[in-house]
């Protein structure tokens, strides 16, 4: 407590503890009351105030703006009603971009996953110097998705790449990683899934954790197999955090920009667009050549809504997969 | 713990139940007992899997553009050229160092600002009464997966009506504050701070903002210190945003890198040598806390 104040407290107690005077007891009441009513938004007021303006009204407004013609530089201009939006629904480079996106997304998110519950199963054993194995897969978060692109750039160049090379040897011809579309998905993807498995596979060992080691032994006294209790145990109890886990990487995913963008050093998403991610086309029609503030606005806002309705759907599959496995687990185990 | 129970009620529980504990005991199952050596194999390749990228960036940016030209797959002992070719990346077009300062800057305020009005928050909503409480707290849940990234055109309309292009101030601002810091700071001080600490404050004639000063804070501080960790890192690392907004002018760190790829995409030492730089702070941070980052990630986990 603050120095400030004990003197004076200690002042009061020597001198056998006069009480308060009075009027000062009125007036801290009041000052109280006013404390105590005020306070709480006070303090919640700095996080809504920024928020609101730095994160909601961006957002919002963005809906506005997409309604307009508005350049970069010239400002706003008359409005269009859906023009822009009419305009982005017929561009080729549009509709390759949400097949990039949705490629890259798909060959993230699921081997990650997989490969997150499997390294989080290990690391649930009862392992030596378990600090470092987690803190071991958990080193590539710290390095920025600037400097994975660069190095995985390098990794997957066509020609005198690592990758290739090593594919040589066995006998394989070298891939385009930066000339074919699939490729260049797969090695982009890689990045994203060097970076994020380690933390996806602390968050599902944090939930293995918790689930009641007495659910093991049961199915151990049923017969269960360990492969068995994984699938009927551990996979069900783990629903929750594989919802929480599909859902963030959807929002994140969704709108990757750091990887394909230095992918190569033009930035562009590949000579055909191969890799063009929609956040990249919105910066493309924005701030590259068209300028088009108005069009980049209406690419922003379709991308909000593809986040929320693939958001949702991913809610619902990765609910009833798991509510299934886990309504057999639950009758199993409560015999 | 538990386990030794199992072979005695396994034998009250028929035919299954004895072949399961016998296979159990059998074949070391059960999580007390330690993984063979599969495991720790499987383990060690998915941290080489971590490490080598790295190590591959760093024996790059320690050899010659002519030595990588001629070898694609280098040898495993650098070559020695690191602090040349670290010094051509600081005597270089970029503004390197500056991108250093402002990578520091940036991070420092964010991350100070992200914990500190967490936490007044963070306080206010899980120890406070007021109305319309669980109402706002449902709204800043739902923040944390609101893509907010997606308004990037209008926040940079405003920034420009402001005068902040090119400015530290213009990614500043839109860092000083998380829904998710707010999420984790209530959901952390709703258990480590007791009820009882509060009160006992009050009696003692403390305000609101001095029991939040010498009681919430002190209580938060493992907490706090998490939160600042993740914001540090986030910022850090965080691209998309500070490349549109300032420009090559008055780089951070990742925008800077990202410039020397553009600029000198032909000299691979140099730029590896730029992107090893970049990374090394975070690694050094990442051994000095990287307990407590993952420690932060798990109880996330568990509570969110």
């Amino acid at each position: 407590m603050a120095t400030s104040t004990t003197p004076p407290r200690l002042d009061r107690r020597a001198s056998s503890t006069p009480p308060r005077a009075p009027r000062r007891v009125g007036f801290s009441q009041t000052l109280g009351r006013w404390d105590v009513k005020v306070s709480p938004y006070l303090y919640i007021s700095p996080f809504f105030i920024l928020f609101a303006l730095t994160g909601l009204f961006p957002l919002g407004y963005t809906a506005f703006v997409s309604m307009h013609q508005w350049h970069l530089i010239g400002g706003q201009g008359p409005f269009v009603g859906f023009e822009n939006y009419a305009y982005i629904l017929q561009e080729p480079n549009f509709w390759k971009s949400i097949r990039n996106t949705f490629s890259i997304f798909f060959l993230s998110t699921i081997p990650q996953l997989m490969v997150a519950i499997v390294l989080a199963a290990m690391l649930d054993a009862n392992l030596r110097a378990k600090t470092f194995w987690r803190m071991g897969v958990l080193l590539p978060y710290v390095v920025a998705p600037v400097a994975v692109s660069l190095i995985f750039g390098r990794l997957f160049s066509d020609q005198f790449g690592i990758i290739n090379t090593l594919l040589g040897y066995v006998g394989i011809d070298p891939i385009g990683w930066h000339s074919q579309p699939f490729p260049s998905h797969v090695a982009i993807a890689s990045m994203v899934n060097f970076r994020w498995t380690g933390y996806n596979t602390l968050i599902l060992l944090a939930a293995m954790q918790a689930i009641p080691r007495d659910l093991y032994e049961a199915a151990v006294i049923d017969g269960a197999s360990r492969v068995r209790q994984f699938f009927s145990i551990t996979i069900p109890m783990l629903r929750p955090t594989i919802i929480f886990v599909v859902i963030t990487s959807t929002i994140g995913g969704l709108q990757i920009f750091d990887e394909p963008r230095l992918f190569d050093q033009l930035g562009q998403g590949g000579p055909s667009r191969q890799w063009m991610t929609t956040t990249m086309y919105i910066y493309e029609v924005g701030w590259g050549n068209q300028k088009s503030f108005g069009r980049a606005a209406a690419v922003a806002w379709i991308l909000f809504l593809i986040i929320i309705v693939v958001g949702m759907i991913n809610f619902s599959l990765t609910r009833r997969i798991s509510t299934d496995n886990s309504s057999k687990s639950r009758k199993k185990v409560k015999r | 713990m538990s386990a030794p129970s199992v072979p005695v009620i396994a034998q009250t529980a028929g035919k299954g139940a004895a072949r399961a504990a016998a296979r159990k005991r059998s074949t070391a199952q059960g999580s007390d007992r330690r993984p063979g050596w599969v495991t720790y194999t499987l383990l060690g390749i998915a941290i080489v899997a971590s490490i080598l990228p790295l190590y591959y960036a760093f024996l790059l940016a320690s050899s010659t553009s002519q030595y990588i030209a001629q070898n694609p797959i280098p040898s495993l002992i650098p070559q020695g050229h690191f602090f040349e070719n670290v010094s051509r990346v600081l005597n270089s077009d970029i503004k390197f160092w500056q991108a250093v300062g402002n990578s520091v800057i940036v991070a420092v305020i964010t991350s100070a600002s992200v914990v500190l009005f967490s936490t007044l928050a963070g306080f206010s909503f899980s120890k406070l009464r007021f109305r319309g409480r669980s109402g706002l707290l449902v709204f800043v849940i739902a923040t944390t997966a609101v893509p907010t990234q997606l308004g990037i055109v209008p926040l940079f309309i405003v920034m420009s009506k402001l005068g902040w292009t090119g400015k530290l101030i213009a990614v500043i601002v839109p860092g000083l504050v998380t829904a998710f810091g707010v999420f984790w700071m209530t959901q952390y001080l709703e258990s480590a701070l007791p009820y009882e600490l509060i009160e006992a404050a009050r009696v003692d004639g403390a305000s609101m903002i001095r029991t939040f000063w010498h009681v919430a804070l002190p209580a938060a501080r493992p907490a706090a210190v998490m939160l600042g960790l993740f914001t540090f890192v986030g910022s850090w690392t965080s691209f998309f945003w500070p490349f549109i907004v300032l420009g090559s002018s008055n780089p951070t760190l990742p925008v800077a890198v990202q410039l020397l790829q553009a600029t000198y995409f032909k000299d691979m030492a140099l730029i590896m040598a730029g992107v090893t730089v970049s990374i090394i702070p975070l690694i050094i941070l990442f051994f000095v806390a990287g307990r407590q980052l993952v420690a932060g990630i798990m109880q996330g986990a568990v509570k969110g």
